[in-house]
């Protein structure tokens, strides 16, 4: 597969593709933002794609036998294995062809994982294929914030204090999660020089996510997208709030747009106007109110949350990008 | 002298080499390597072939053992002929891999280079690791020659990959015993492995964008019991294709024993057999020989084929002796008769039998240990012994262990 599908970036709502691929089947809860993921994720990447899915909410609700919403060709993959998956499925097909085996021709591979599957379990398998110029494919991790599917348990992911069931709020701990979410997409990004593409994303610009997976499987070798993704069940709150949430997240800078392209820092939508001074980052009280998840929190709580995201923003490496800042000496 | 004979070359290799020269051979398309010893051996040569351009394949490093068999699986279902292996505790890091190949129908073939399991720290054979897999789906087999090796590499992905089977396939080596030992190995020439061994064609169960369908969705309890069936159905098939194989393997390359399930030595007239798997066959046949020429009617079988295995061929040839000594390189702690593995396995082999013999359990070699003739001769004083009393006093014993 030396050549990528050929996806244009997309310019404008209205010219997003009117083909449906990932269709009726699926069992996922009403207000699932990583359904929505899916749908357009694979809106973008078009029929010539196979998609691997390691267990999940978007495997387990998602893929009944007799019902799968799946058009294009789909293989489930286990916890941990995304990025073996897509390593192994790009192999695959590139020796095949390589050696006249099978017609050559270009073939989006995607691997998607959920926060559990990606950031936690299959951490060391992403880095791994993200090591591997020689193959084309694109590890999406879509981030619920928790490991949804099995009743909503804590993972690396949840944010500081959130209510899970492997975390609850009791009488003598208040704050059962006092770990703080991992950073992905910046992790990756120092740890894999030659990985040309990594992107965060959120369904609630859905524009933005389009052509992020079109960037993703067109510049060639592996890359890395990482959506934030509300979740009514595991965040609490009414599903008709999703899109609002997942833009709230990014308007209180909790979670920040961007994507580095070839080593260039880019930030996207409202984080770049937010960088710019174009717009004021919300307080995190906006958000974290209007989900259960963190109904216990005291005003020290948020206040504690707020400090680091101002510290995200005001002394990390590019806002929410790297948590280290330059020494002047 | 046969066409096969005018082309093949011989070469001093040992058992890891000789599967690695199978693999340029079978021209397969993707391979993943990670150390551990002393399988990885084998992926020293693979990596060597490929620099070399002697082997046209996507190598892989991978960063671990359950990578490195989730790679092959995917290549697999893409229509990719694969190759990968592991020893010890890293064939169990790869574990739920392992499983779920097995489950998906996947035709991985792997090489099992026995080591014991850690902990406590030892590179020696035990073959506990590729016995993990006795119930999962995977086709199992012990080689005991690098010339086995070889051939029965060929044969593994001609058996795996054949639509009525596929199933995957490990092939176990001793660690060191065979893995590290040369050999003179007959390499046939590449031509008529092309004849033996066709492309692998996925049919309509490949993964590609021509052909969409969905692979290992949700089953739960309304499927999983008819699938489940399906597989132990395609391991029963897998016995006949094996047979099939082997006789084709035979036609094409002129070499072959007997039976691809078991090979006897010195049974003729035997009254007591030892039976074992793997180079442990090596000292026992030596020590089968000393008892013969002082008289004593005692043999030797190896069996082959693990899983699947061959029941009632090895009923009807055990049946033919009084006492059976099974020589264990494995354990199974609080098994039945605190029994090894093989032992338990040929014991329910021969119970429909009207007559059965009598069969003692035996551990021994654990751990890359050295049988001794010693050690076979006293093993032979026990099942005599149990014979002339016509009573099992002690069903299993621990051989060559101190204190």
């Amino acid at each position: 597969m030396a050549t990528t599908v050929d996806l244009p970036q997309v310019k404008g709502v209205k010219n997003i593709p009117i083909e449906e691929m990932f269709t009726s089947g699926h069992r996922t809860c009403q207000g699932c933002e990583s359904a929505l993921v899916m749908r357009l994720m694979i809106k973008a990447a078009g029929d010539r794609t196979i998609v691997v899915g390691s267990t999940g909410c978007m495997y387990v609700a998602n893929t009944t036998y007799y019902t799968t919403p799946w058009v294009v060709p789909w293989m489930h993959t286990q916890l941990g294995s995304s990025g073996s998956a897509a390593t192994g499925t790009a192999a695959g097909l590139k020796a095949l062809m390589r050696k006249g085996k099978i017609k050559e021709e270009p073939i989006n591979v995607i691997a998607f994982c959920g926060d559990g599957g990606g950031a936690d379990m299959g951490l060391s398998a992403i880095s791994a294929s993200l090591t591997h110029p020689e193959y084309n494919h694109l590890v999406l991790l879509y981030d619920n914030e928790s490991y949804a599917n099995t009743d909503i348990q804590v993972s690396g992911m949840s944010p500081w204090g959130a209510n899970s069931t492997f975390s609850p709020p009791g009488k003598a701990r208040r704050i059962m999660n006092t770990r703080w979410k991992k950073n992905m997409v910046g992790m990756l990004a120092a740890g894999h020089p030659e990985c040309r593409y990594l992107a965060t994303a959120c369904a609630s610009y859905g524009l933005d996510m389009t052509n992020k997976v079109r960037r993703a499987l067109t510049i060639g070798g592996p890359t890395f997208i990482h959506s934030i993704d509300p979740c009514p069940k595991g965040w609490d709150y009414d599903p008709k709030f999703s899109h609002e949430l997942g833009m709230l997240a990014i308007e209180t800078g909790l979670w920040v747009l961007y994507e580095i392209i070839d080593g260039e820092l880019i930030l996207n939508g409202p984080s770049r106007a937010i960088a710019k001074g174009m717009k004021r980052r919300k307080p995190v009280e906006e958000y974290l109110t209007r989900q259960g998840r963190f109904a216990h929190f005291t005003p020290e709580d948020t206040k504690y949350v707020q400090g680091k995201v101002d510290q995200m923003w005001e002394r990390w490496w590019g806002p929410g990008v790297i948590p280290v800042n330059i020494k002047e000496s | 002298m046969t066409t096969a004979e005018i082309l093949e070359r011989e070469q001093l290799i040992s058992g890891s080499e000789a599967i690695a020269v199978a693999c340029s051979l079978a021209d397969v398309d993707v391979i993943t390597a990670y150390p551990i010893r002393p399988y990885d051996t084998v992926m020293q040569f693979v990596s060597k072939l490929v620099a070399d351009g002697e082997l046209d394949c996507e190598f892989i490093v991978a960063e671990s053992e359950h990578s490195q068999f989730e790679i092959v699986k995917h290549a697999s279902s893409v229509g990719a002929r694969v190759f990968c292996g592991s020893s010890g505790v890293g064939w169990f890091y790869a574990f739920e891999a392992i499983t779920v190949t097995a489950g998906l129908r996947l035709p991985v073939v792997a090489m099992v280079g026995n080591r014991a399991l850690d902990d406590p720290g030892a590179f020696g054979v035990e073959h506990n690791d590729a016995l993990a897999v006795r119930d999962l789906g995977w086709m199992l087999n012990w080689v005991s020659t690098a010339q086995e090796a070889l051939d029965t590499a060929l044969m593994a992905w001609r058996i795996a990959e054949d639509p009525r089977v596929f199933l995957p396939c490990a092939i176990s080596a001793d660690g060191s015993f065979l893995t590290h030992s040369q050999v003179l190995v007959k390499v046939p020439d590449r031509s008529l492995v092309q004849k033996f061994l066709p492309p692998y064609n996925r049919g309509n169960l490949v993964l590609h964008p021509d052909n969409p369908i969905t692979i290992a969705p949700q089953v739960n309890e309304d499927w999983l019991m008819e699938i489940r069936k399906q597989t132990d159905e395609a391991m029963r098939r897998a016995k006949g294709v094996i047979e099939e194989v082997y006789q084709e393997f035979k036609g094409v390359f002129g070499r072959g024993s007997p039976s691809p399930f078991y090979e006897e030595y010195m049974t003729e007239d035997a009254e007591i057999v030892f039976v074992g798997m793997g180079t442990l066959s090596m000292p026992v046949r030596v020590a089968v020989r000393r008892m013969r020429e002082q008289g004593v009617k005692v043999g030797f079988v190896r069996i082959k084929w693990f899983r699947p295995f061959a029941t009632q061929e090895i009923r009807e040839m055990l049946s033919r002796f009084k006492g059976i000594g099974v020589i264990d390189r494995d354990y199974s702690y609080g098994s039945p008769s605190y029994g090894g593995v093989l032992f338990n396995e040929l014991r329910s082999v021969l119970y429909p039998l009207a007559k059965r013999p009598l069969v003692l359990s035996f551990i021994a070699g654990l751990g890359g240990r050295e049988i001794r003739a010693q050690n076979v001769f006293e093993m032979t004083d026990i099942v005599r012994k149990a014979l002339e009393t016509g009573k099992v006093e002690q069903e299993n014993y621990w051989i060559g262990v101190r204190g």
